[in-house]
């Protein structure tokens, strides 16, 4: 199964950038840009999804607060591409984003210093997701916090941090957030080059989150991380820190959000503080339900089979998505308790 | 008079099948120096105005086979809570050896000093096999670093099928743990304590819900690996209790009422009242 999973990510990697940059546009297997983009953005969901089974699927710990981790990746990243348009923004300002003119600031605050460099952004776009994850799961496991507590601690930090980078004062943008990104490293981000290259890029990190964990999961420590899920009080009398475990994958899964996240921005275009909304957390969990937990492929079927489906609705009737991914999640629960996944006769599954 | 005689005249009144296992059990205990006592000093824990435990004192020698009686609500999965770590005692101490004060350690650290308990229900993992069910539970660095990367070593391997065939599994390693029968889990969860390579082993109820078969071989278990462990064990079955014992507790609202061989206790007064009623 993951080698199929690895060939046809493979083929997206190489024939979606062929179809649309080869093949000439008159041409009826062109894909368009519009496409690609596409692409790139359920594949950005799929190492979201990817994250979320990780520790729901896995571990039982359920998050309804990862779009914070996805957001905050995205934000780092943003920050870069918003000090690479230096004065090519609208009021000209050699350093400060459009944003701070337009708020009257006269320098730029200190937590903006650094990103101007590719790679601080970069660090960032790791350090930051993982290490609120670190300090929100030190608290939150440490004094045992489980299930819906959990859950529901995960969704107020997700409305907390949305009402945060709704304020203007908070310096990021307030809830325009960061938009008209003009280059990265370089390369014109309109370009179909430059989004193709993208393209790429999310699938080879898909791959990689995809494999890496897989890698936790077959491991030892993966048999504790089911273990803690089925019965935790019965790893810990085992002499399992199980504190420590679940903290380390928290923190591994809120960095692999916010790489999606980070790649998600340049491919989009724009990031603003919606993108903590509670809701987009709960869609997260969605699909993985869709998908079928603790699978992994699972999870990355489900995003972009939810994606698609959301695609389609809210262009065709855009008023009833939210009743179909409703009635999508109570039909998956009731019919398909092991997703769509499910479907598929175990012993083609691999353990 | 002669010794030999007088075993043998023994085993022929006593119907006890497993009289012999449990002699030979008592000869393996090792001398006091090696191994760790288990010692609570006047213990106590409330849950509100109810004393669970009163100034409870008693200990475990290293190598005995203690079993631990009383009625519901008389106190033993409170005790085995305080040692484990649990429960934390309003009054008292535990100690465990001269050096280890229980009540400081937390419970990994409990478990990891070298006691390993067996609760009442079997929590096996039921959806990893047999022989993972073994490996979680060795003796190894249980950090999540040290997991991830972890591979099991030929000695590990080893120690692995040497406890399969102490407790009787070596046919049903790959199985799911979750496929086993009632008794085979618990035999597996004694397997999994015995990973650990614990000094002292306490049992909740090991044969409630067994077969007669299966309760009959679980005290086997239990005789074998006394000598090499302190074994703990709190039962309601009486019958099971006279097979295997050799010294008994009887503990009654969080206090010691009666402590001897199952002859002794059963005849003292205040047992008889607490099991027949006022």
């Amino acid at each position: 199964m993951s080698l199929g999973f690895f060939t046809l990510l493979a083929i997206v990697g190489i024939f979606v950038p062929f179809l649309n940059l080869v093949v000439p546009e008159s041409s009826a297997l062109h894909l368009s840009s519009y496409v690609v983009g596409l692409l790139g953005k359920y594949l950005c969901y799929a190492i979201l999804a990817t994250a979320v089974d990780l520790i729901w699927g896995f571990c039982g710990i359920l998050s309804l607060g990862h779009a914070v981790f996805f957001g905050l990746g995205g934000y780092a990243i943003g920050m870069h591409l918003m000090r690479q348009i230096g004065p090519r923004g609208v009021y000209g300002h050699p350093v400060l984003p459009d944003f701070m003119v337009f708020l009257n600031w006269s320098e730029l605050p200190w937590f903006w210093y650094g990103f101007d460099r590719f790679w601080f952004a970069a660090l960032m776009v790791i350090l930051v997701p993982g290490a609120l994850a670190f300090v929100f799961g030190w608290l939150a496991f440490r004094s045992r916090v489980t299930g819906v507590y959990f859950s529901i601690m995960t969704q107020a930090l997700s409305y907390a941090l949305m009402l945060a980078f709704f304020r203007n004062d908070m310096g990021f943008g307030g809830n325009n957030g960061f938009t008209d990104f003009k280059d990265v490293l370089g390369f014109d981000l309109q370009s179909d080059v430059t989004r193709s290259f993208l393209l790429v890029l999310t699938v080879v990190a898909l791959a990689t989150s995809y494999a890496a964990c897989r890698i936790i999961v077959t491991s030892r420590a993966g048999r504790v991380i089911r273990s803690i899920r089925d019965a935790e009080s019965r790893t810990r009398f085992l002499g399992y820190r199980v504190e420590s475990y679940k903290l380390w994958l928290f923190v591994f899964s809120a960095v692999l959000a916010g790489i999606a996240g980070a790649l998600y921005v340049p491919q989009i275009g724009i990031i603003n503080p919606s993108e903590f909304e509670p809701i987009n957390s709960i869609e997260i969990v969605i699909w993985v339900a869709v998908g079928g937990r603790g699978t992994l492929y699972g999870a990355i079927a489900g995003a972009i089979l939810v994606n698609y489906a959301k695609t389609f609705f809210t262009g065709a009737f855009p008023e009833f998505w939210l009743y179909a991914l409703g009635s999508l999640f109570i039909g998956v629960t009731i019919f398909l308790p092991r997703g769509v996944m499910g479907l598929i006769p175990s012993w083609s599954r691999s353990p | 008079m002669n010794p030999l005689v007088r075993r043998k005249g023994t085993d022929q009144a006593s119907p006890n099948p497993l009289q012999e296992l449990r002699d030979a059990a008592a000869r393996r205990k090792p001398s006091v120096l090696l191994g760790k006592v288990l010692y609570l000093d006047k213990v106590t824990v409330s849950f509100d105005q109810f004393k669970a435990l009163n100034h409870l004192t008693l200990h475990v020698d290293p190598g005995e086979l203690l079993c631990i009686i009383g009625p519901n609500g008389a106190g033993k999965t409170t005790m085995m809570d305080v040692v484990t770590g649990k429960t934390r005692p309003d009054e008292g101490s535990v100690w465990f050896g001269s050096n280890i004060n229980l009540l400081t350690l937390t419970e990994p650290e409990i478990a990891q000093a070298g006691i390993g308990r067996k609760f009442q229900r079997p929590t096996v993992f039921e959806f990893l096999s047999v022989f993972e069910n073994l490996e979680l539970a060795l003796a190894d660095d249980k950090s999540f670093w040290h997991t991830l990367i972890a591979r099991l070593s030929v000695a590990q391997r080893q120690r692995i099928n040497e406890v399969l065939e102490i407790v009787g599994l070596e046919s049903k390693q790959t199985e799911a743990a979750g496929a086993l029968s009632h008794g085979q889990k618990q035999w597996l969860e004694i397997g999994m304590l015995l990973m650990q390579d614990p000094d002292l082993l306490l049992v909740d109820e090991p044969v409630a819900g067994m077969t007669p078969q299966e309760t009959d071989r679980t005290g086997e278990l239990l005789l074998s690996l006394a000598g090499k462990h302190s074994v703990v064990v709190v039962e309601h079955d009486m019958d099971f209790v006279r097979s295997i014992a050799k010294r008994v507790i009887v503990l009654h609202e969080g206090q010691v009422i009666a402590e001897g061989d199952m002859q002794t206790v059963q005849n003292h007064p205040q047992v008889v009242e607490v099991y027949l009623g006022e």
